[in-house]
């Protein structure tokens, strides 16, 4: 069999039956190519979608959940319900201290804001931030810093902008670093301007100042916005975020059932969401592709049961001169393999090239739709190794029918 | 060389069967030219292909070159055409394809002879039927006659013990039924057993045997007087 494999001969027998048949060949390994292109880029275009989706989860920690406060609904200690629940600086060190895996907990304000740079104004949220912020929801400066503990402690007059909303103050190409702009009539210094790359998990954009200085100018006390908690690894959020809730109901003398009290927003569940939908669709690349292939052998099993329908004659001459049914048999098995390899070799180098064509159009840089849309070579070995088995497998059946060509009846046809 | 005793071979026809043959005895000596005369249904056809193993028969022995046929599968029936027998066919057969040279290679490549090798006696015998100089000729730019005589090379080129004729100028006008009918006597002068089947009395005439077959028995078995051609 493997000099059989290596003969020159078994080759040009291959070479010359196929030569024969060129359109039919050529739109049948089209088939067989097509499925296998269609499964490489589509699991391709569902990496890169994946992938996209991950860097914009890696900025962000994704283990994490916000709690603001809202309305009472249960009249609980007096109070009647439709109580506005206001979260304080001092439950963050009471959460912190009571429940079990917190990473991180950060508490955030935000205000509305008229601001206004030389001629230009707007109006925006300003937002009191603590440098964790970082931490939590990854900046990606462009020029300067993030707010620093310095800012937190002096309760300093600066601010963070981000991209939107500086292309909305300054002029095209500005440097904004060290300039002022005024928020609601109290000037501010400029120290970092960053790009956001996600539009989810809380309010975006705007302007940041220190944490402290926020408290401060808007006279807000021990009043907080809303907190955001991280989980440590191992730590369920969502029973975290539970915990926390009854905790705060308990602090600020709320119905312990009172689920309306505290909102919250669990990044996991989200995740979970795109998580799943991504499962769902690599399924159906899969399945697509899988379908095609299937498709695309049963075509090449198909001609080649024509082919040796038509080379009946030739089959029987074959038999004449001293062809052992063994040899017609591997001849028609191989020729099948042949078709189907080639096929799965094109069908993946096209793929890989459209892969190539769509990274390079939409795969790099910030804004890039699907990033590094890539296929694992074990993929692509499983689905061409699948492939070449079921072209062996359909390969028997016209095997089989060229064998049961008895020499005395293929020579009578004409 | 071939012998046949009692051979039967009947076909059937729906309910009914079709006796064919009806316990022929033939007995063919090494280097005979024989030729079987019939007309269509005297059961020439089936006698050649009894004797091509590439059918069997149904009673009675077929013993060739001192084997006894029997119990014939597909393998063993490949092997033993291609060690001991050479065909030629009305319609040529040869597959169009190849080039006359593939076409004359292609049985040694069934009994395992190397490339090189088998180019080389192909060649030999493609310049033994005068046709060297279109070795890389597709049978599609052939003449009928080349294509019979390509044929007749490809029938030799595994120095068969018999080679058997179906018809061979059927397909051929008189001139070139004479130039082949002429390669075919110059094998038999060289010593190779000729088995031709026809119902043209000019090329039976050629031969040196003659047998008749009318409805699956044998008439008449006769030796020829050579004729000299004018």
């Amino acid at each position: 069999m493997i000099k059989f494999l290596f003969d020159r001969d078994t080759w040009q027998e291959i070479y010359g039956s196929i030569r024969k048949n060129k359109l039919r060949t050529g739109i049948t390994i089209i088939g067989v190519m097509w499925g296998i292109f269609l499964l490489v880029v589509l699991l391709g275009a569902a990496r890169g979608m994946g992938n996209k989706f991950d860097t914009i989860f890696g900025d962000f920690a994704t283990n994490s959940v916000f709690i603001w406060g809202q309305q009472t609904s249960m009249p609980f200690k007096g109070f009647q319900e439709g109580k506005q629940v206001q979260l304080k600086r001092s439950d963050v060190g009471k959460i912190e201290s009571e429940i079990k895996g917190i990473e991180y907990i950060l508490p955030r304000n935000i205000s509305n804001g008229l601001v206004v740079n030389e001629t230009k104004t707007l109006t925006t949220g300003v937002f009191g931030d603590y440098p964790l912020l970082d931490v939590l929801q990854k900046k990606h400066m462009v020029f300067g810093r993030f707010i620093n503990d310095n800012d937190i402690e002096k309760n300093k007059k600066v601010c963070v902008i981000e991209n939107d909303t500086y292309k909305q103050l300054f002029d095209k190409g500005v440097n904004p670093i060290g300039t002022y702009i005024t928020i609601n009539e109290i000037s501010y210094q400029v120290v970092g301007l960053y790009k956001n790359k996600m539009r989810m998990g809380g309010p975006q954009g705007g302007i940041h100042i220190p944490f402290t200085t926020f408290q401060q100018i808007y006279n807000q006390a021990d009043n907080i916005g809303w907190l955001m908690v991280t989980g440590s690894e191992g730590f369920e959020i969502r029973q975290m975020e539970e915990d926390i809730k009854l905790m705060l109901r308990n602090i600020h003398s709320i119905h312990p059932e009172d689920e309306r009290a505290f909102g919250s927003f669990n990044m996991a569940d989200q995740i979970a969401k795109v998580t799943g939908f991504l499962i769902g669709m690599q399924f159906l690349t899969w399945f697509v592709g899988i379908a095609t292939l299937i498709a695309g052998v049963f075509a090449i099993g198909n001609i080649l049961l024509i082919t040796v329908k038509e080379r009946t004659n030739e089959i029987g001459i074959r038999r004449a001169l001293g062809a052992k049914p063994s040899e017609i048999r591997r001849q028609i098995i191989l020729e099948s393999i042949f078709l189907t390899t080639i096929a799965g070799v094109l069908g993946i180098i096209f793929g890989g090239l459209i892969l190539m064509l769509i990274n390079a159009a939409w795969g790099q840089g910030d804004d890039a739709t699907l990033v590094n849309p890539t296929v694992d070579i074990p993929v692509i070995m499983i689905a061409f190794i699948t492939l070449v088995t079921l072209g062996t497998l359909i390969g028997l059946i016209p095997a089989q029918r060229a064998v049961s060509i008895r020499p005395i009846e293929a020579l009578r046809e004409e | 060389m071939i012998e046949i005793k009692n051979l039967h071979k009947s076909y059937p026809m729906g309910k009914e069967s079709l006796h064919v043959l009806k316990g022929l005895n033939l007995k063919i000596e090494e280097g005979e030219f024989v030729s079987i005369m019939g007309s269509s249904g005297s059961g020439k056809s089936t006698l050649l292909n009894i004797v091509g193993l590439l059918d069997v028969h149904d009673e009675g022995e077929y013993i060739l070159d001192g084997e006894l046929i029997e119990n014939l599968n597909e393998k063993k029936a490949a092997v033993l055409r291609n060690k001991f027998l050479g065909f030629v066919f009305q319609s040529f057969n040869l597959i169009n394809y190849k080039t006359a040279l593939e076409n004359v290679s292609m049985p040694l490549y069934y009994a395992g002879v190397g490339r090189k090798e088998r180019q080389k006696i192909a060649m030999e015998y493609l310049e033994k039927v005068e046709l060297g100089a279109w070795a890389n000729h597709l049978p599609s730019e052939l003449s009928g006659g080349q294509k019979q005589r390509v044929a007749i090379a490809r029938a030799l080129v595994t120095k068969p013990k018999v080679v058997l004729a179906d018809e061979p100028t059927g397909a051929l006008d008189s001139t070139t039924t004479d130039s082949v009918m002429d390669l075919l006597k110059d094998i038999n002068n060289e010593g190779m057993t000729v088995f031709v089947i026809t119902h043209e009395e000019e090329v039976a005439e050629q031969t040196k045997r003659i047998v008749r077959l009318k409805d699956g028995v044998i008439i008449s078995d006769e030796k020829v007087n050579q004729k000299v051609k004018a």
